[in-house]
């Protein structure tokens, strides 16, 4: 493992007895853990256990029953009950579990969307095409097709995004949450229903998003993905965390291989 | 280099274009304009007028409904919140057409974005049934307001355009025909321009990636509903001037003009020339503001041969004649301004 080049100044993002219930189901029963920045943290847990449900309430999606979410570099905001753009426009972005890229527009302008917020044009100089308009637009196009080149889409730049193959679509949702330039990025199962060459692929970009100081909260079924990729695990079952720690205690851990890893090995 | 190609491609494409749509439409606005010249017949220009002035309603419509995917089935209001702005200030403050289209505007956009607020808080059919009631209330309203709006008789006596022309002196456009067609030809023309350039812009694509999926649109950073509401207030403020434009040409406006169907025509018009495409929005009002007068010969089978087309088109064309990812306009940024070089 390479040691990430910016230095660890901290938690970048506490959550702290974080509580979503869906009428009789307590998706998320007091949740607590925090991400240190530069880490790649794995999220693990057998289905339904709420790893999705906690993307959704720290992203904005969904408005959590109780708890705090912090975030920040320097101070620590709280982030609950602020709109989805805005936890964006703070520096967190994220993946869908099923993929969600824009079916009706272009590879390119996926990424494209991912740059409002950090772009200014308004009305005014949208509808005249004034020169700082078009001075930003170019520069949001350079940096689409930096992030596509990186994940390695910039050949189909111009394609439908709904005519890309399924693989490829979850590289696009990548750089589109890349495009707002986050501190921190959210991947809900990146590694689903790929190959294993894609798979490979999808490892190497990872490690090239750490080595660039991302700090990335990655869910994951596929153990040969999450356990060489993470720093730190974190494993919930039916909406409790029942285990964290580095990727070898996790797999030795008694209440984990039970809930999750399967029968004990022999 | 195979990635090179690749981008060489894109920029020359993307850079070219900045200037390649618009040829094509200049040439038909050049044709547009010559039309009344070349064929100077009045009842055809009126025809082409009313369908243009159409064409400006589905450019407004479809930022609402074809970008943004909001179902709107009240639009006719605005129109009829511009021709009331109009009418009301000309005949109580006697203020001019050419300064009174902009608070015509300015009021209809307000009034998309008040209605935003508290209707787009429900999704799909519930705001198709909220646009409808608004549109209603706004015609039922205008209809009960005698005191203020004339009532069922409407205004009456709103001024056409006076223009001051050297050498006549005061020119007032009165019932004539032509003056009326290059009105409306050139709003058209810049409403036009300018939806080309929003749709193109950050703006404009953070309006079709709600429409495409609200969540993820969010979670990529575009405020949906402050965009929402943004695009509500455009589509009225279009609706707004082709209002005013409306009540100077007619002279007089009766709440009869402002009903359902013509919210419903205008949407059909949107979806006709394919959701989120502004070519689609002009060839469809204009196929289906000049259909019914060119079908004429058909007596009174003439609306039974006018539903059958839409059926027909839509059969072949499930998006529209100009729906659709492959046959929309690109909605690409221009990478580099073209250099006069160019770089073959
Ligand atoms: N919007 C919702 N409404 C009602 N119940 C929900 C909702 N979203 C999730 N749940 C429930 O919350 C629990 C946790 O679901 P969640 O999707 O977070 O699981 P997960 O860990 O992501 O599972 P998977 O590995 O299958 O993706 C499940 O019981 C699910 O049925
Ligand atoms: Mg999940």
């Amino acid at each position: 493992m390479t040691t990430p080049p910016a230095p660890r100044t901290g938690p970048l993002l506490e959550i702290n007895n974080l509580t979503k219930r869906f009428g009789g189901v307590v998706a998320l029963d007091a949740i607590t853990f925090s991400i240190d920045e530069g880490d790649i943290i794995g999220l693990i847990g057998p289905n339904g256990a709420g790893k999705t449900t906690l993307f959704n309430c720290v992203t904005g999606v969904l408005r959590p029953n109780a708890g705090q979410v912090r975030f920040g570099r320097q101070t620590m905001e709280s982030v609950v009950g602020l709109a989805p753009h805005e936890i964006v426009e703070c520096g967190i972005a994220r993946t869908f579990q099923n993929i969600r890229v824009f079916a009706g527009m272009s590879v390119l302008e996926n990424v494209l969307v991912g740059t409002y917020p950090r772009t200014q044009t308004g009305l005014l100089g949208a509808a005249l095409g004034t020169a700082s308009a078009r001075h930003e637009q170019r520069w949001a196009h350079d940096r689409a097709m930096g992030l596509l080149e990186l994940v390695g889409l910039h050949e189909r730049a111009e394609e439908s995004a709904a005519a890309l193959p399924f693989g490829w679509q979850r590289r696009l949702e990548i750089a589109r949450a890349l495009a707002s330039d986050p501190a921190l990025l959210f991947l809900d199962e990146p590694a689903a229903g790929l190959n294993p060459v894609e798979k490979q692929r999808l490892l190497e970009l990872i490690s090239q998003l750490r080595a660039n100081g991302l700090t990335i909260l990655l869910i994951e079924h596929d153990m040969q993905v999450v356990m060489p990729m993470s720093d730190r695990v974190v494993v919930l079952d039916y909406g409790k965390k029942i285990a964290e720690g580095s990727p070898k205690v996790i797999q030795q851990d008694a209440r984990v291989i039970e809930a999750y890893l399967g029968a004990p090995r022999a | 280099m195979k990635s090179g190609t690749a981008t060489d491609r894109l920029s020359r494409s993307t850079g070219n274009q900045w200037l390649s749509p618009i040829s094509p439409w200049l040439v038909m606005l050049i044709g547009a304009l010559a039309l009344p010249i070349l064929h100077p017949n009045v009842y055809h220009l009126d025809v082409l007028t009313t369908a243009l002035l159409y064409a400006l309603l589905a450019l407004g419509l479809n930022i609402i409904v074809g970008l943004t995917g909001l179902l709107h089935l009240g639009y006719a209001a605005f129109f009829a919140i511009g021709a009331y702005t109009y009418g009301l200030m000309n005949l109580h403050w006697g203020c001019p057409f050419w300064v009174g289209w902009i608070p015509a505007g300015i009021v209809a956009g307000i009034a998309g974005a008040c209605l935003g607020l508290p209707a787009l808080r429900v999704r799909g059919d519930y705001l198709a049934i909220v646009t409808l009631g608004f549109g209603e209330i706004v015609r039922i309203g205008v209809t009960n307001l005698d005191r203020w709006t004339g009532g069922p008789n409407g205004l009456i006596g709103v001024a056409h355009p006076h223009l001051w022309v050297p050498g006549i002196g005061d020119w007032d456009f009165g019932v004539e025909s032509a003056p009326y067609y290059y009105l409306v030809c050139l709003t058209t023309a810049v409403v036009a321009a300018v939806c080309v350039r929003l749709s193109r812009s950050r703006i404009g694509r953070a309006w079709i990636a709600i429409r495409e999926d609200e969540v993820a649109a969010a979670c990529a950073g575009v405020p949906v509903l402050q965009l929402k509401l943004l695009a509500q207030a455009c589509g009225g403020a279009i609706a707004g001037v082709a209002g005013a434009i409306f009540a100077a040409k007619q002279g007089a406006i009766t709440p009869d003009s402002f009903d359902f169907i013509l919210s419903v025509m205008i949407l059909a018009m949107v979806v006709l020339g394919g959701l989120g495409s502004i070519r689609g929005a002009i060839v469809g009002a204009l196929v289906l503001g000049c259909l019914p007068e060119v079908l004429r010969g058909f007596d009174r089978f003439r609306m039974l041969v006018f539903g059958a087309a839409m059926i027909l088109v839509i059969r072949l064309r499930p998006h529209g004649l100009f729906g659709g990812f492959e046959r929309r306009i690109r909605i690409t940024p221009h990478a580099q301004p073209a250099t006069p070089s160019g770089r073959a």
